[in-house]
This record gives C-alpha cells, structure tokens and sequence, in this order.
C-alpha cells in the first residue's frame, strides 16, 4: 500500500492550539508521526530578565492560562528559596487551596475536551458546565476565574475569611457528587469504552524511558507525583492518594484524572477545615543575593520545573521554564504509532497538551529553512549581539 | 463492566432544568468581591513615590508632577518651605493587566481597584484613563 503523509495543524479543527503533526498513513494507520513545535513561542524566559522580581512574577503566571496558580508559584519558591525565607504556614495553605482548585478546574476541562474529542458531547456541555462550580470559588477567593494572581514574593496577597470557606466547601462537596457520577458515567458508558480503551498505547517502561509526567505517567502505572516525592508547602501533611492505573491507554488516562479530582476535593476539604492561623505573607527584599534555585511543582498536566538565577541584581538574571507537557510530548509520536487517523486528535488531547506553556524556544535559520544545531544557534546570538554593538573581546567563546 | 445509556437519566433530567448560560449582557454581572478592573486614583493622596510605577508589570501607570515649575517659599525668618508637590496619573487601559499591583504597593492608598469591568472602547484614545490633579483642572 502507497503510504501518504497527512500533516495535522498547526491549524486544525481538532486541536485547540497550535501544533504540527505530520503523520504517515498508510490506509488509516498511521506508521509514523514527527512533531513540530515552536508556534507560540513568546519569549516569556528572556522578558522575564528585564523585569524585576515582582513584574517577572505576574508574566511567569500568564506563561500558562490554565496552570498559571503552577508556574507563579514554581516561581515565587524559588525567589524565596533565593531570600533564604520561610513563609507562613497559612500562606502555604491557601496556595495548596488555590492549587487544588486549579487542579480540578484543569482536569474537568480536560474530561469535556476528551469527551469532544471522542463524540460524546453530552458529557462535555455537563463537565464544563460543573466546572463552572470551580471557577466560581477560584472567583470567590481570588477575585478572577483564570488569572487568580495569588501568589505575592514571600506569601499570598489576600486571605481567606470564614465565610469563603464555608462557601467554597459547599462548591466543593456538590463538585464530589458530580465527580463521582462522572466516574461512573465514563468508566461504565459502553460508547466511552469503546473510544478510550486500547488507544494510544503506552506501555510502562516506555513512559519511563520517555521520561513521561503526570497523569500520562500515572495512567502507565508509573507512581510519579511530586506531592508525594518531593512534598512541597505542606503537602507531607496531608492525606490523600496516589492514583496510578495500568491500563496504560487513553482510558487509564481518564481513569487517572477522574479520580485524582476525588483526591484534590479530599485535599481541599482537609485544608478548608483545619486552615492554620497566621500572617499571610512575609517581606522579601528587592534585591535577592547571587545564587540559584530550582523546584519542582505537580501541576494538573505534571510536574513543572522551575529554575531561577540571580546575581545579586533587581532583575532575575536567567528564568527557565520546564512544562509538563513538554516532558510528555516525547511519548506522543510513538503512542500514535499503529493507531487510526481518527484517534489522532484524541490520543494528542489525551496528554492534555498546552502547547503555549510548551513552547519555549523557536529555531530560526538565517534561511528560513532547516533545522539549526546548538553551535550555530549560538554563533548566532553571538553575531546578534555583535552587531547591537556588545563587545565580545574579553568573552571566552567556546 | 459495561452498562449502557448510563447518560439518559441526566439528559432526562437537564430537559427541566434551567439553562445554565447566564444571560450576560441582558442581565447585568456582578463580579466577586476582590474583584480587580478598573483602577481609580487619588491625586491628593499621591506624594509621587513611583513605587506604582516601578512593580506594573505592564508599565501601565504614569504618575506625573504637574507643578514642576512651583518654588519652594521662603519664610520671613528664613525657614524655607518647600513646594507642595502635585501629581496627575494616565492609565493606559489596553495595557493594564489589572493585577491590582500597584494598589498593593501604593504607601498613601491613592489607589484602589474598583469592579468597572466593560471597558472596551472602538478607538484607542478612550483607553487613555486619565485622573488630572483638582488644582490643574482649574487653570
Ligand atoms: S493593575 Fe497592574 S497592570 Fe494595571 S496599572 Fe496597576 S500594576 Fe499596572
Ligand atoms: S505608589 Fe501611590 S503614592 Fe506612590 S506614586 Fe504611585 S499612586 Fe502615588
């Protein structure tokens, strides 16, 4: 049979940000697929460097729509990390509050996109509109439903009062009744089983291989949180479940997230109730001594990594970015591998990619074409700055 | 274990429900209570600090001096006062975040976030927010 290559996006119905998959056919089956990345790129990490501590914060948050709770708060441990402070317990609470939150907003998001993906439409207008639910405590607590901007150098910005909790509690437990039918619905509905299992297989010791985070890790029976390896705020006090599954396709990946949103109502109902007492944020100074730090932080896609460097200056002197679905983009080609055309759209929907938390460099050869190695890359931005007039005399080119 | 039409209970259910849409802008929305839009100033709270300036993010915020010119006084018995400085702020709106930081900062509470939310304007000028001194108005 005559093998044909079909290129899906970068602009394509199916998929809700950009990203170009060229995928192989042959018949239906798709033999092979490439990736191509670098359509959104915004250059948040150099724009950070010409901000100060605080301005960089408030762009670190917008690196990600959805994870932005993630990425701020990655951050701002880091620049305490760096401050050599320790910030109120209560403070830790509410970004735990927020975090988990955010965590169910993203995974009932990814429940109606999934079941869009897969036809069954119904589930998606009622998963989104349950979101909703979330959305409106995210609101209650932080004032806005995306950017909540919680997070402040050395604390939180705004506290949380009795009353909001007792709101957010009641959101919480309705939230628990439809989680739970929803786990029902999507582990038992015969359409939904037959659309998920089997697809985009990933076996374990290839999830590990391919270095995959978060719930596509999970879903390969890869027990892998950083709440439980590397507990952060005060996730080593609290109780709740590892999920893992070992179905290994996109129905463990369902499996996985449907009841991670259990364990997050669990973790937000422990907190709610036993909120400890206390300041909520501490000073920082402007200026933070040289050093550097990195962290870690379990976002809803996986774990995000942070990195932040300082030499003593307003501004951070290098912030590097490491989102989950860039780790997990690595298993996408060979999950799509032997599937059907038809499944495409689902299997890539189904690592919950956010292609714009992702992109965080773009290659551009002088031509236009072609792909630039690192050497290159970097006799170009050596040139580039040549001719901005930096002096590279006393610099040790390697 | 499969069990079919698992979904037909709930639509059953949702035919007699009310929508859930909210009729936005037919009714009108209330936002939450820290609600952050549109950002007031206070020109005579303001002593030109810049701290508002200095953390936006969005270099959204100018505060300006509007008596430059004013010389400080000199009493009778040689003490010299000086010139009570006065300030004007312009928000640019399309570049405003709304992040409230610069509320946070502000030593003198010349600023506060209000919950004017529809702020869109067909031509960019309108989205020049500008808050003038009372003493400049006048002249
Ligand atoms: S709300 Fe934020 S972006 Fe807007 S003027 Fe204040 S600090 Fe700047
Ligand atoms: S921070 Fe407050 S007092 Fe300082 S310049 Fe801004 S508005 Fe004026």
């Amino acid at each position: 049979m005559p093998k044909i290559t079909v290129p899906l996006g970068p602009q394509h119905p199916a998929l809700k940000e950009p990203g170009s998959f060229l995928l192989c056919l042959e018949g239906e089956q798709i033999v092979d697929a490439t990736l191509r990345l670098g359509y959104n790129h915004r250059g948040v990490e150099k724009a950070a460097e010409s901000r100060n501590y605080i301005q960089a914060m408030y762009l670190i948050e917008r690196v990600c729509g959805i994870c932005s709770h993630a990425h701020a708060t990655a951050y701002v441990t880091n620049v305490e990390e760096l401050a050599g402070v320790d910030i109120p317990k209560r403070a830790k609470a509410i970004r735990v509050i927020i975090g988990e939150l955010e965590r169910l907003h993203s995974h009932l998001l990814w429940l109606g996109v999934a079941a869009h993906e897969i036809g069954f439409d119904t589930l998606f207008m009622y998963s989104w509109r349950d979101r909703e639910m979330v959305m409106d405590a995210l609101e209650t607590i932080s004032g806005n439903r995306v950017h909540y901007s919680m997070n402040t150098l050395g604390g939180v910005r705004r506290d949380i009062t009795a009353e909001q909790v007792k709101s957010v509690l009641s959101k919480v437990e309705a939230l628990e009744r439809r989680i739970k039918y929803y786990i029902e619905l999507a582990t038992e509905e015969p359409t939904v089983i037959a659309r998920t299992k089997g697809v985009g297989v990933l076996p374990k010791d290839e999830a590990i291989k391919r270095c995959a985070a978060g719930p596509l890790a999970r879903a390969s029976g890869v027990a892998r949180d950083t709440r439980k390896d590397d507990p952060y705020l005060i996730y080593n006090e609290l109780d709740f479940k590892l999920i893992t599954s070992d179905a290994c396709d996109v129905f463990g990946r369902l499996y996985v997230r449907a009841f991670e949103m259990l364990e997050s109502c669990k973790i937000l109902k422990q907190v709610l109730n036993w909120l400890p007492e206390g300041a909520i944020s501490i000073k920082i100074p402007v200026k933070l001594p040289p050093g550097q730090a990195v962290n870690r932080y379990e976002a809803p896609r996986g774990e995000d990594v942070h990195y932040l460097k300082s030499d003593g200056g307003l501004n951070p002197a290098r912030v590097k970015v490491r989102a989950p679905t860039l780790a997990n983009f690595a298993s996408v080609d060979y999950m799509l591998k032997g599937d059907q055309l038809a499944d495409a759209p689902l299997i890539i929907a189904a690592i919950d990619p956010c292609i714009s938390c992702t992109d965080r460099a773009t290659i551009i050869t002088p031509s236009g074409t072609g792909i630039m190695i690192w050497q290159d890359m970097r006799a170009h931005g050596i040139e580039f700055y040549k001719r901005k007039g930096i002096d590279f005399s006393k610099v040790k080119v390697m | 274990m499969a069990k079919p039409l698992k979904a037909f209970g709930e639509v059953l259910k949702n035919l007699f429900k009310k929508p859930a849409t909210s009729q936005y802008p037919v009714k009108k929305h209330t936002p939450a209570q820290h609600y952050r839009a549109r950002i007031k100033f206070t020109p005579e709270e303001c002593i030109g600090c810049g701290i508002c300036m200095r953390n936006c993010p969005a270099a959204a915020i100018k505060i300006t001096q509007i008596n430059p010119q004013d010389k400080p006084q000199t009493l009778p018995d040689g003490k010299v006062i000086p010139a009570k400085r006065k300030f004007k702020c312009v928000i640019d709106l399309s570049k405003c975040i709304y992040c409230a930081q610069c509320v946070e900062g502000c030593p003198k509470k010349a600023l506060k976030s209000t919950d004017e939310f529809e702020l869109a304007a067909f031509d960019k000028n309108k989205l020049q927010d500008e808050f003038k001194h009372p003493d400049e108005t006048q002249k």
